[in-house]
Parts: structure tokens; sequence; C-alpha cells
């Protein structure tokens, strides 16, 4: 059981059965009045999300979440497959991952979120590596990081990247943000 | 997309060295606040951190250690020395309030706390205009400063929005019939919202209920000798014309420790000897608590109290 104090950034609670997770944070106490909780949570079933407020008596339950460590192994062409060190498998189908799967490199640690027997989706690192697929070619010595061009990671997945990076680059991705973080390695052959 | 969210761990020692240039600014603005109390003849005092009463306040948590707690204000032993002849001290310092965590809140926050005999809330008004006045031409060598997408200039026009006006927009008055809950809600939805953010605004003349310390004038309708100030929409410091009234403060600290009691929160011992001071006489008085750590924000242009403190508390109760 959580209270309305324990109530920030990343914690998982569950409402009516259904496990959130607190995206956004905001503690207020105008004056010398109660304090107020306000959080945007995101169902970690279907990804919507909603804007609640709480107040310190409120309290909430933890939700029953497994946190299974597993590893990336492939891609059976629709689903996702993930292998623990017992090597016991697990399927997850890429609704369920949304668009963690255009971040998973093989052999990668993640956490699989577990919840009522169901997998309801995956803990990345914080930043992955990948490789741009396409981009317009990049502006050489233009070292500024704040014009941004769109380009394409493995997977078909969108990214802004600085004039600099350069197709074959492998940049880093903040996989909280889904965004460009920086430049891992220039390609090879450029 | 991933839902990891966590938190970040403790600075690196690269985190740290980045500081460094917010820390001078810092230590700047603690010597520009001593040298101007220092120069009005105001004496700086300490008081106990460790208390074995911290003050009674509905909404306000004190967080136990070893069988007393830490402090959440430097109020009471202030006063207790106003009532012994101190008639103009200041204090910098620590104070903590459990379950304060947020963009702008930190359990552990440094106050900025003085009093002064034979003056009132309106006095300590004008004096907290000079002091912030001479901290920012001390550390930023001009009136104004940017932030949170505003400039405020200290120099211009400081509004003086009583309660009653402020509320008008929400279409009732909390002073002549007060309703705590909708006080809050209309606050923080309609008040605070359309407060203006280019100058700095006192709200002042709060409903009795929520005098806490302060002193009450004579109505009709009767008001708390109270103001909250408001720079760039961010509250910055609370004062009161102070209660001197043993009686009524007792009264008033009863009533708070049965409503604690009915929220179901912890209720501290009744401090007898601040009450004792006051029974012996406190002089009239004024007093202003100012959070240095949001001041420090203000200043800098910065947005939360994550760039300002190198060592933040990792979530609301250390």
């Amino acid at each position: 059981m959580y209270s309305a104090s324990d109530l920030r950034k990343g914690l998982r609670i569950e409402i009516d059965g259904v496990p959130y997770i607190i995206t956004e944070f905001n503690f207020v106490k105008p004056g010398k009045g109660a304090s107020i909780y306000n959080c945007k949570l995101k169902n970690l079933i279907n990804g919507s999300t909603l804007n609640k407020s709480y107040r310190s008596n409120d309290k909430f339950d933890e939700p029953r979440i497994e946190d299974r460590k597993m590893r990336y192994s492939y891609n059976d062409g629709t689903n996702y497959v993930f292998i623990d060190d017992n090597y016991e498998q697990l399927e997850i189908t890429p609704g369920v991952l949304g668009n963690s799967r255009f971040f998973l490199n093989e052999d990668m640690p993640v956490d699989v979120l577990i919840f009522n027997g169901q997998a309801i989706g995956v803990d990345l690192p914080t930043f992955v590596e990948k490789a741009i697929i396409e981009t317009e070619p990049g502006a050489r010595g233009n070292t500024a990081t704040n014009v941004l061009k769109p380009a394409t990671i493995e997977g078909g997945y969108e990214i802004h990247v600085p004039l600099f990076i350069n197709q074959g680059d492998i940049v880093k991705i903040d996989t909280r943000t889904g965004e460009y973080s920086d430049r891992a390695r220039v390609a090879r052959n450029a | 997309m991933s839902a990891n969210y966590q938190c970040e761990g403790a600075p690196s020692a690269a985190d740290l060295s980045r500081f460094r240039p917010m820390l001078e600014f810092r230590s700047r603005l603690l010597a520009a606040t001593r040298d101007f109390f220092c120069r009005r003849g105001y004496l700086e005092v300490s008081t106990p951190l460790v208390v074995p009463t911290p003050a009674l306040e509905q909404h306000i948590d004190a967080q136990p250690v070893g069988g007393a707690y830490l402090r959440t204000s430097p109020e009471l032993h202030m006063k207790r020395l106003l009532a012994a002849g101190c008639d103009k001290i200041f204090q910098i310092g620590p104070c903590f309030r459990r379950g304060e965590f947020g963009s702008v809140h930190n359990p552990e926050f440094c106050m900025l706390e003085w009093y002064r005999t034979g003056a009132d809330y309106r006095d300590v008004l004008a004096e907290t205009r000079s002091l912030l006045l001479a901290l920012a031409e001390s550390v930023l060598g001009r009136s104004w400063f940017d932030c949170r997408g505003q400039r405020v200039d200290l120099a211009g026009d400081w509004q003086q929005l009583t309660v009653t006006s402020a509320f008008a927009c929400a279409g009732w008055d909390p002073v002549v019939c007060f309703d705590a809950e909708r006080f809050e809600r209309d606050l923080l939805q309609r008040v605070e919202p359309r407060l203006p953010r280019d100058r700095a605004v006192a709200l002042m003349d709060y409903p009795v209920q929520l005098a806490a310390l302060a002193a009450c004038r004579e109505g009709p309708p009767p008001v708390a000798e109270r103001w909250e100030l408001y720079l760039a929409g961010l509250e910055l410091a609370n004062a009161f014309t102070e209660l001197t009234d043993p009686v009524e403060q007792r009264r008033r600290f009863e009533t708070c420790a049965r409503e604690r009691r009915a929220d179901g929160r912890p209720v501290y011992p009744l401090d007898l000897e601040f009450l004792a001071a006051l029974e012996r006489g406190l002089p009239r008085c004024a007093g202003v608590a100012l959070g240095l750590d949001r001041l420090l924000m203000l200043l800098a242009g910065a947005l939360d109290l994550d760039a300002v403190l190198p060592f933040r508390a990792a979530g609301s109760s250390w």
C-alpha cells in the first residue's frame, strides 16, 4: 500500500484493478494549505493517459507486476521473442511493445513486465544504440546540435538528429523519450 | 513506449562540478542577506534544529528524529528570544517538512526568517521590498530578473491585493464566509493563475481561519494580518503581524491539535515554554519567513529546485 507522499515519477500504482505508471508528477501546497499531488498516469495495459489529483489521505495499491529479467532474442516475423537464463522463451506482440519494439537490439537485457500472467510491456535500458538507415547527407563540419533533420532507424522508426549525423552512423537514443541523445559511432565507410 | 522512468541516482562528481557557479551565486546571496540585516541592526541567531514540540499547523508535518522532531520552522524559538528582549533578529538555516517534495519543494530547505518588535505586517512588507532590491542589486547588479518566462522588476510597483479582491474572480469572499476546501481549490485554480507575474504581488488579509500564528484585526469582517508574497507566480514568503495573546494562541494550538487528530495526522505536544513566554509578554511584532532556495531559483532564472540544489532529496521522506 502506498500513501500520497510516496507518489513520484516512475512509481506504479493500481486503480480499479488496472496498473498505471506515473509519467509526470507535480506537488503543490498553496499557502499553508493541504498538499495536492497532481499526477499524469499512463495505463500500462492500453497506454492511455489520464490526469489525477490526490490528497494526503489517499492510499494506493501497488500493482502486482513481476519484472522478469530476459534478453531480446529475435523477431519471428510477427512477434518478438524474449529468452531468460533458463532458456525459457516468451513471445510478445508488437501491439503490447508499442514503440519499445523499435529500440530492441539482439541480446539486449530488458525487464518484461508481467501482470496477471500476461506480458504488458518491457522496461528497456535508458539508452540504446541504433544505426541510422536513412537521412539526408550530413553537413560536414556542421557541429550545431540545435538544428535537427529527420532520420530513420532500423525498423522504420523516425527520430530527429543534428545535421552532422550521416547514414550508417550509430546514435544513442533515450528510450524514455524516444529521442536522439548522442552520436555513438561514425559510419565505418564515411 | 518504454515504461522506464526511473529516477536518476546520486549526483556524480561531474554533475557536482557543474554546480560550482550556482554554489558561488548562492554564497554571494547569503553574504548579501547577512550584510543587509547586520546593517539594519539585526542580530543573527541560531535556534535548535531538533525540537520536542514543533509548531502545530494543520498541514505541516514534522520529521520524527530520536524521540523528538526536526524543526519545521524556527518561529517559536525566535519569538521566545523576542519576548526575552531581542528586538530585531534574523536566522538563516534549514527547516524540514515531511512529505513535501516536488519541483519547488524539498523536504529539507533553507529558510530566512526575521522578526522585529514595534512593527506590523505592512512594515515588514516594506522591509521585504528593500531586502529583495538590495539582494538583486548585490548579486545581479540590477533590480530585475527573468524567470519562468517573465521579467520581474523589483523596483517597480509591488501590488498589494487583499484576499477579498483576489477572490472576486471566483465569485465569493472567503473572509466573510469561509470554506477551507473551496478556498484551496479556488486559490489554486482561479486566483493564483490570475495573479500578475510581472511584479511582486502580496496577497494579504487572510480569513481568520487561516491565521496560523498571525494577529487578527477587528472587523467587520475581521481578517488575519498575514501576507504571502508571490514573484513570477511563485510563492516566496509568508508574514504575519504576530499573535501575542497567550490565551488565543493556546486556543489555536488546541483547535489545530483536534483537527490533526481528526485527520489522522500526528499531534505534537504543546510548546509550554513558548506559551509561558507569551504570558510573560511578547511585544507587538511582525515577522517574515522566506524560502531562500526559491529566491535563489528566481534570481538565477532557474525553473525548479533541481537547478539550484546539488543534493536533492530522493523523494518525500529522504
